[in-house]
Parts: C-alpha cells; structure tokens; sequence
C-alpha cells in the first residue's frame, strides 16, 4: 500500500460541508417552488437538483479521485445511456403534432 | 510461508488488495447503472405522461405534501453523510465509530419510511390511491373556482407516484437491512483498514438510492406547482 493509493476520502469537515452545501440546496429549491417563475419552475428545480447530484457523485461516491479510469467510464455510460432513453423518448412524443 | 503474510480477505485471484478492492468496485457501478437505467425507465414514462396530461399531473402533484418531501430529502442527505462518514472511520480502523455511524444511517432511513409512511395514510385518507376507490375533484384556480380534471388522467399521476416512490421506499427497506448486517459485522471487527469494501460498495448503493430521491422530490412535489 503506498500512500498514493488512499488518496479517495477527503477530511470529516469536508464532507459535513458538503452535507450543508446539499441542505442548502434542498431548501432553496422548495423555497423556489412557492415563486412562480412560470416555465421556469422545472428548469431552475431539475437544475438545482442535478447540481445536488452532480455533488453526491464526485464527493460522497468518489469518482473524483477513483483510481479506476475504467469507473468513470461506467458510469458516464450510465448517465449516456439514460439520456438517449429520455431524448429519443421525447423526441417521438414531442414531434406527433396530429395528436 | 509467503501466505501467511497475506491479508486473509485477499481472494487468491487477484494479484493485491487495490485490484480486488478496484473489481468489486467496478461491479457495483455496473450494477448500479442497471439502477439508473431501471428508474430511468419509470422517470421517462412519468415526463411523457405529464406532457400528455399536464393539467390532471399538475393538480395531483399539488396534492402532495411538499413539507414532508423536503424533510424527507434532508434526512436521506444527512444519512448519505453519515455513510460517508462511516467509509471514512472504517478506512481510519475505528470500530465503535463505524458501528455508531453505521446505526445512525439505519436510523435515518427508518426515519425517512415512517414519514413516508405518514404521506400514505394522508393518501389513503384523501381516496388518492389508485383503485375502486380513487376520487379525485381537487382541482382549484387562484379565485376558488373548481376546474374540471379527468380523475383517470389524475389516477395516472398516483398510479406512477406510488410506483415510483414505492420501488424507492423498497430499495430504502433493503438498504436499511443492508446497513444493520454491515452494523452487526463492524462490531464484530469484520472490517479492517486493509479490507472495507463491503461498507465502500454498500455506502454506494446508499448514495444512489439518495440521489433517485434528489430526483423524485423536484418532479413529484416542486415543479407542477404553479401550473
């Protein structure tokens, strides 16, 4: 084991930052939901909580810093394959103006 | 006598700790793309039939209980940190700390159920679950005034929340029992600083099952609110 392996956690306030960072958020977003920014309550609440999830992956699952590139690409592939599932899902229901 | 000075959690396959610890790793992430692609399957279907039947999923969602939702999101966060922490003290080598941190995240999720649980008796309550019994005239402009809603498109709406907020609550169940073995072996000393995988993949699962709520809560609760 030499030290360059365990280079994956990161120090107890860190992550306790993270957690208010998320708590944070969290509350932001329902804050938001009472605003009415017309079409814009999706976007600002789904990107808020991509930005959410988006730390949970790198900090608290440790895909930064993972010593396996082999990881990463997994899951990248995950999120890939979900995002071709939901356009290409959206791009036929989107475009059937005869309905 | 070279074997004696191995790891005794080290598999005879694997050439040292780092790779076996990399493979089971990189299993987990396999699976938990399943995870992603089995939940994505239920989160398209929810944005295709919201975008057919906007008005009966916007006045169903209003229906939901935004304050038990975001206090349920701030539990499963502060048990993702605590699962982190629990990783972090089993790489450290303190026992009672992970066994501690490990308790509380079981706690944690027994807390997130029981609200959840609270959320369905109001269901039940109100006749919003799909069903016999499903009623549903609830739908108000800002001046009182009742607007019509089809209560078969607004049965859709419940139809899809109780699934996927009950497949959500049944990975929370499996993590729970998850978390109490892990609990239970940690006390026993299984866990070591050569060898934590169980709780690193396990912590995994956790945060995933966390982040599908992430999602779950703006969709479900937050975003038809105004429409």
């Amino acid at each position: 084991m030499s030290e360059h392996e365990e280079h994956t956690t990161h120090s107890q306030g860190f992550y306790i930052g993270i957690g208010v960072a998320l708590l944070i958020l969290t509350v932001t977003t329902a804050g938001v939901a009472f605003v009415n920014l017309g079409p814009f309550n999706p976007v600002v609440a789904l990107l808020i909580a991509t930005i959410k999830a988006t730390l949970v992956v790198l900090f608290f699952m440790h895909v930064k810093g993972a010593s396996e590139k082999l990881t990463g690409a997994v899951v990248v592939s995950g999120f890939f394959f979900l995002a071709i599932l939901i356009s290409l899902s959206l791009a036929d229901y989107l475009t059937r103006s005869w309905r | 006598m070279e074997h004696e000075a191995h790891n005794p959690a080290l598999l005879h396959h694997f050439a040292d700790a780092q790779q076996q610890k990399n493979a089971a790793s990189l299993g987990m992430w396999l699976f938990l793309v399943t995870e992603i692609m089995f939940f994505g399957g239920m989160f398209c279907a929810y944005l295709v039939y919201r975008l057919a039947h906007f008005n009966a999923f916007a006045a169903g969602s209003q229906q939901l209980n935004i304050w038990m939702g975001a206090i349920n999101t701030a539990v499963l966060i502060v048990s993702s940190v605590t699962v982190v922490l629990a990783v972090k003290a089993a790489e450290a080598g303190k026992r009672k700390l992970l066994t501690g941190y490990l308790v509380v995240t079981v706690l944690l999720g027994m807390t997130f159920l029981v609200i959840k649980g609270f959320e369905y008796a109001e269901k039940f309550e109100k006749h919003h679950v799909p069903g016999p019994t499903f009623n549903f005239t609830d739908k108000f402009d800002d001046n009182g005034k009742q607007i019509p809603v089809n209560p078969k498109e607004a049965e859709l709406f419940f139809s899809l929340y109780f699934a996927m907020t009950g497949m959500h609550a049944l990975h929370m169940i499996i993590g729970c029992g998850l978390f109490s073995t892990l609990a239970v072996l940690a006390w026993k000393g299984h866990y070591t600083p050569g060898y934590f995988t169980p709780v690193e993949n396990a912590g995994l699962y956790w945060h995933l099952v966390d982040i599908i709520w992430i999602y779950l809560f703006p969709l479900l609760y937050l975003i038809s609110r105004h429409s």
